[in-house]
Formats: C-alpha cells, structure tokens, sequence
C-alpha cells in the first residue's frame, strides 16, 4: 500500500483552548451509534458548540473566519480519555489535517498517526504565539514542518517536535503500518507456535 | 538478567521490529465489542483481508445494549444496526460471539475473567481504554483505537514501542471502609491525570498480595485514567484458583503445565523498574472525586479545594471549570451534596463481591426519596450469581432498580443517562462532563458501598458513619 508521504501540512489554524481535552467532549458517546465513521466532522465539540437544546452557542471552529481552517491548537494532555478513534476520526472528517498541543494522550497520538494525522507538540508560550497569530489574522497560513521540526507562521517560526517513531512514519509513507504488519505473517505465525495458548 | 513481567511477555511476543523502531508485537487474545468494531471490519472488507487467526477473537455486546429492554429490535434502531452489525461481522469472519441468548454477554472487561480467556503471561487488546483490567492477571493488556482492531483482526499484530515501567506497591491493611476502588483513586489523586503516560503499571506489595482478583480488576481497571496504558499484578495462588475449571482455562495434564509456565512471567526479584512508588495502605480514605476528571479526588472527610489552594496557575483554572461545572461551593465539605442519582455497575464495579458488599449493608434500609437508584449487574453470569444469592431482591427491596447486565449510565450510550444537572454518585470509572449521557450532568466517583450509603441518605455520605463500619 502506497502511502502519502507527509513531510509538512499547511493550513489555516484555529485555537481551541484548554487542557485535558478528552475523548468525551472531541465526540460525546452518543454520535459513536453508527457502524461507519463517515460523518462524524459535523459532532466534532458537539456538547461545547451547542446548549443543552442544541442550539449553536459560539465556538472557536464555528466563526466564519475559522471556516476552512486544517490545522488545530490546543492545550495539554489533548485527547485524554476513552481510546475511541472515533476522536481522532472526528477531527480528520471536520477537515482538520493536523493538532498542535503542548502534549497528547497515548492512545490518541498514536491513533492520529495511523490516519496521517500528525499530532505535534509545542511549548506553551510557542503555542500562544501562534494563536496569538491566528487571531490578529485569522488567513495566517501556519506551516507545520516535520523535517525541520519547526512551525512557521506570520515571518515566525516556532520549535515542534513529535516522537521520532511517529514522524518517521509519517514522512516515510509508512504511517498506516498494516502493510508492513501484513508482511510479517510468516514470522507472526511462528512466534504464535511457540505460544502453547494461541494454538486452535 | 532479571526480568518483570512487562518485559518477559513482550518479549515472548515480539515478532520483529519494524522499519520505524517500533515491535510488531503478537496480540495473544482479542477481544471486540459493538462500538469500536464495525468500522474495522469494513475496513477489512475494503482490504479484501481475513482475519488471521480467528480463534483468538471474542465478542460480546455491552455499550450500546439496553439494560431494561430485552427483546428485540430494540427502540433504538441505531442500537439495533450496530447489534445486527456485530452479529454478521462474527458470523461472516468466524468469530466467537457471546450473544445474549448464549447467557455469556456482559461487558467485555468482565466476560473475558469469566470464560476465563484472559490468562497469565498473554497478551490482549481490546478496542476500548479500559483493557487494562485483564492486567489483573498477570497479562499485557492494552486498550486500542479502530485502525488497531482492524491491524489485530488482520495480522494478530500490531505496532507498539514499548513501555517504561512503573512498580507502585501498597503495603498493608486497608482500614475498615476502604475498597480497591479508593486505592485506585487514591494513586490517580496521587500521579494526576497523566502521570502515568508512557509507562505500565505493575501494582504489587502486602495489598495486592491479599486482594481477590476482582479486587486487582478494579484497580487494573483504571490505570487509564492516571494515564498509563497497561497495569497489571504479578500471577499467584489467588489468580490460579480463579481460572481453575473456567470454560477456556487449560484442562487435566496442561491445567499444571499451564500454571508452570504463568509463574514463569511473573517479575524476578531485582527486575528493573523505571520507577517505583510506595504507599502505605492506611494512608488511603474512602475517596470520591469532587471534579471532572478521575483526578480530582478527596477523602470523604475532606473540602472541596478551592481555586486559592491552587499550585499553579493551571492548576487553578481547572479547579474553576470544575467547580463551575460540578456546581459545587469551594473549600466547603463533600459530604452532605445533595444526589438525584445511584448509580452500581460498570467494569470497575459491576462484579459479584461489588454487589455483594453493597446487599450486606443495604439490607433492611431504604433508598432516600426522591433519589433514582439502578445497579446493573457486569455479565449475564454475574446477574444470575447474584439472583441465585438473592442480592437482587435486596437491592429492588431497597429501591434500586435491578437491570439486565451492560455497560448502562457508565457513559450513557443506551437508555439509562442522567437528566439536566442531575449529579450521580457513580461506582463507574469517569467523571468527564457530560459523560453520564447529559452534557450538564454531573458525576461523584466512589466505591460501591459509598454509593449505597448515597443512595440511602440522598447525599454524599461516608458509609463508614451511615452503616456503622468499624
Ligand atoms: S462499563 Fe464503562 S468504562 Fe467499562 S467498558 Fe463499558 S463504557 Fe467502558
């Protein structure tokens, strides 16, 4: 399978701020009733873009001026929580191509990278001066090198960095692993030979 | 060299490592469930893949299942899909399926235990966080997002670099009152929300030597929420007498060769550990959280913090959104908040001996007015232990309502959720706004019993004063 290699993404940002972010408040439980994850961009922050009536109530990712943004920022231990992909999904299907945060639950980064969703992190102050950026201009175009490890936006540029199993992967084209996974068989049944509770 | 557990079992099961550094590791049992499947199997169907070894799969229905409906179709007819869904997708890929008519179903962290499929020295992955409570076993178990399931179901595999480890041993008697649910609260309070990020948590010490297994699964159960992936004790006598004579324990002549081979996995003395924490029993309270996140957390004799107490000034903004959310006064006593709701179940306590504690002291008192109380056994056979013992009839005697076993208002993706603001003294695992099925619904963490003693004073209570424990 031959995967895109993704060396950088570049976009307009919007700021979604605060920290421990979990899971529940990316996508409450309830939109996870479905059998595919098509459609899930429109339930993204359901619960903090609508009142207990589901009326609108304004959100960072609703201003017009947002509209059309790929990159996310956020604050710490982004995406904590229930190991629902349907988060990550989430975010993907609201046309978001990358988060900056100052760091990220486990199972959330790693289920980000295998959509070739690069999830990097950034240092508070760096993160506020993007932001800062984004909202003075809201047509700021954030650039989010991961060969360079660095965030440039507005003349700035701002350190990232993201574990280096992660962009491998990604600037390599081997971010989905299932191809290499499904070479290894051979060997994958041999190990499982030597594990008397895996046999039939 | 010496070894713990964590690195024998990963050991066992690496494959190869992989082009980017990370193991492609054997994934021993795994275990599925409505939410977090469909979407993999389509993507196996778009493949043109099988799944690999289809023996080692097993099924069940919990989060979506209504607890209080049991025929089908279901009202909810998106509930019904996802249950046709799974039932094809088992049958199509030739998986096992504990369907409800086979009186196996439950919540898949309390099925596995039961049929005795999760063993020592194996490793698991379950699309779903809290996985680790197999780790109470002495097995590898890592809770895992869709494209997983659907690298598990393909290859038996997945891509994984590996853990640091963490010893966290709690020596001593628990002081009358205090369950394994405060002692998992109580090191969550400690490490914070992600302390535990990166690392596998090996509990041990005179405590966990003396829990039952069911004890060690609901401290297992929550090691996601200090943020570490997996936690697990090491194998004993108490984990071998549990999986003797379970339907997929070993039999006869291998039952003893099995057992050999599970005290091999466990930690040698002197293993490296990349960190040690150490806790003295009697320093653990009855606990319950005051705030949004499993963190945020108080013995029931203390105040709610205020934002003045804050360490820093992160730590003060969350103190304000969870106060605002929670509604709840700072610097002033837990105790005494006013509850609408009871809730006992979930995979951290909806087993037999949780039950069982709360018949003991519930018997004879009533649930307060007003207050709605449920407790929905884990499994079909934990529902049906506990009829046989009569806890049921207790419970309904009581004022809860008895319900039929699933995940129900642990996170609300069935008919039981909370209403408006309502606040519920949940034996569940997380406290997340709107977790409870109403995006303003508020959520108390504690152990079963102090949900009882909630439940009967219609305020958060320490069960230790309303049921004369001492
Ligand atoms: S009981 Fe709650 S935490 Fe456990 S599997 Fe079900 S929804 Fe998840």
């Amino acid at each position: 399978m031959a995967l895109a290699k993704i060396t950088s993404v570049t976009g307009r940002a919007v700021n979604v701020p605060g920290n421990d972010i979990d899971t529940d408040r990316i996508i409450p439980a309830r939109f996870m009733k479905c059998v595919t994850f098509d459609g899930l961009g429109e339930f993204l922050f359901f619960d903090v873009r609508h009142d207990p009536q589901g009326n609108k109530i304004e959100h960072p990712i609703d201003k017009p001026e947002h509209k059309g943004a790929t990159i996310l920022l956020s604050g710490a231990n982004f995406g904590c929580g229930s190991s629902r992909e349907h988060a990550p999904q989430a975010i993907a299907k609201a046309g978001f191509k990358a988060v900056i945060a100052e760091n990220f639950a486990e199972i959330f980064f790693g289920n980000s990278t295998t959509l070739g969703m690069p999830c990097v992190t950034a240092g508070r102050e760096d993160i506020a001066k993007i932001a800062a950026a984004v909202e003075a201009n809201p047509q700021t175009e954030v650039t989010i090198d991961l060969e360079k490890l660095e965030a440039r936006f507005a003349g700035q540029s701002v350190k990232i960095a993201q574990r280096e199993s992660a962009r491998d992967a990604l600037v390599n084209g081997r971010w989905d692993a299932i191809g290499e996974l499904i070479d290894g068989l051979p060997d994958v049944r041999s190990t499982a030979a030597k594990l008397p509770y895996m046999a039939a | 060299m010496a070894k713990s557990l964590f690195q024998k079992v990963w050991d066992a099961h690496s494959v190869r490592k992989l082009a980017n550094g990370q193991t492609q590791l054997l994934i021993g049992t795994h275990l599925i469930h409505e939410v977090t499947s469909p979407q993999a199997f389509g993507m196996l169907r778009d493949l043109g893949l099988k799944v690999a070894f289809p023996h080692r799969t097993f099924a069940t229905v919990d989060h979506i299942i209504p607890t209080n409906e049991l025929v089908e179709p279901y009202a909810d007819s998106l509930a019904q899909a996802m249950m046709d869904e799974i039932r094809k997708n088992c049958a199509e890929f030739g998986v096992t399926f504990f369907d409800r008519a086979s009186g196996k179903q439950g919540i898949v962290h309390i099925v596995g235990p039961e049929q005795g499929i999760t063993q020592p020295g194996t490793t698991i992955a379950c699309g779903d966080s809290h996985t680790s409570t197999h780790g109470a076993f002495g097995a590898i178990a890592f809770g895992i997002g869709t494209s997983q399931v659907r690298d598990v179901l393909a290859t038996q595999t997945m891509a994984l670099g590996a853990l640091k480890v963490r010893r966290i041993e709690v020596n001593g008697k628990l002081r009358a009152g205090v369950y394994a649910k405060d002692v998992i609260l109580h090191i969550i309070r400690l490490t914070g929300v992600n302390g535990g990020t990166g690392f596998a948590y090996e509990y041990a010490g005179t405590t966990f030597d003396a829990f039952t297994m069911e004890e060690r699964m609901t401290v297992c159960n929550m090691s996601i929420e200090g943020g570490a992936r997996v936690g697990y004790v090491n194998p004993d006598e108490t984990t071998f007498a549990y999986l003797k004579g379970r339907p997929y324990s070993p039999k006869g002549s291998e039952w003893d060769a099995a057992v050999e081979r599970w005290k091999s996995y466990a930690s040698d003395k002197g293993a490296h550990y990349d960190d040690v924490m150490i806790i003295d029993a009697a320093d653990i309270a009855p606990s319950v959280t005051w705030g949004i996140n499993p963190g945020q957390g108080i013995s029931i004799t203390e105040n709610v913090p205020s934002p003045e107490t804050a360490t820093s000034a992160d730590d003060k903004a969350g103190i304000i959104e969870a106060l605002e959310y929670m509604k709840l006064p700072a610097g002033k006593p837990i105790k005494g908040t006013k509850i609408n709701v009871a809730f006992l179940g979930s995979c951290t306590n909806g087993r037999l001996s949780d039950f069982q504690e709360v018949a003991k002291y519930i018997q004879g008192r009533k649930v307060a007015a007003g207050v709605k109380a449920i407790a929905v056994p884990g499994s079909q056979i934990v529902a049906l232990q506990c009829e046989k013992l009569g806890l049921d009839k207790i419970l309904v005697e009581a004022g809860f309502e008895w319900r039929a076993a699933g995940c129900s208002m642990c996170l609300a993706m069935n008919p039981d959720k909370l209403i408006g603001d309502q606040l519920c003294a949940s034996s569940s695992n997380r406290n997340f706004k709107g977790r409870q099925g109403s995006i303003t619904g508020r959520t108390i963490l504690m152990s079963p019993v102090m949900v009882a003693a909630a439940a009967v004073t219609g305020e958060v209570s320490d069960a230790r004063e309303v049921f004369s424990v001492n």
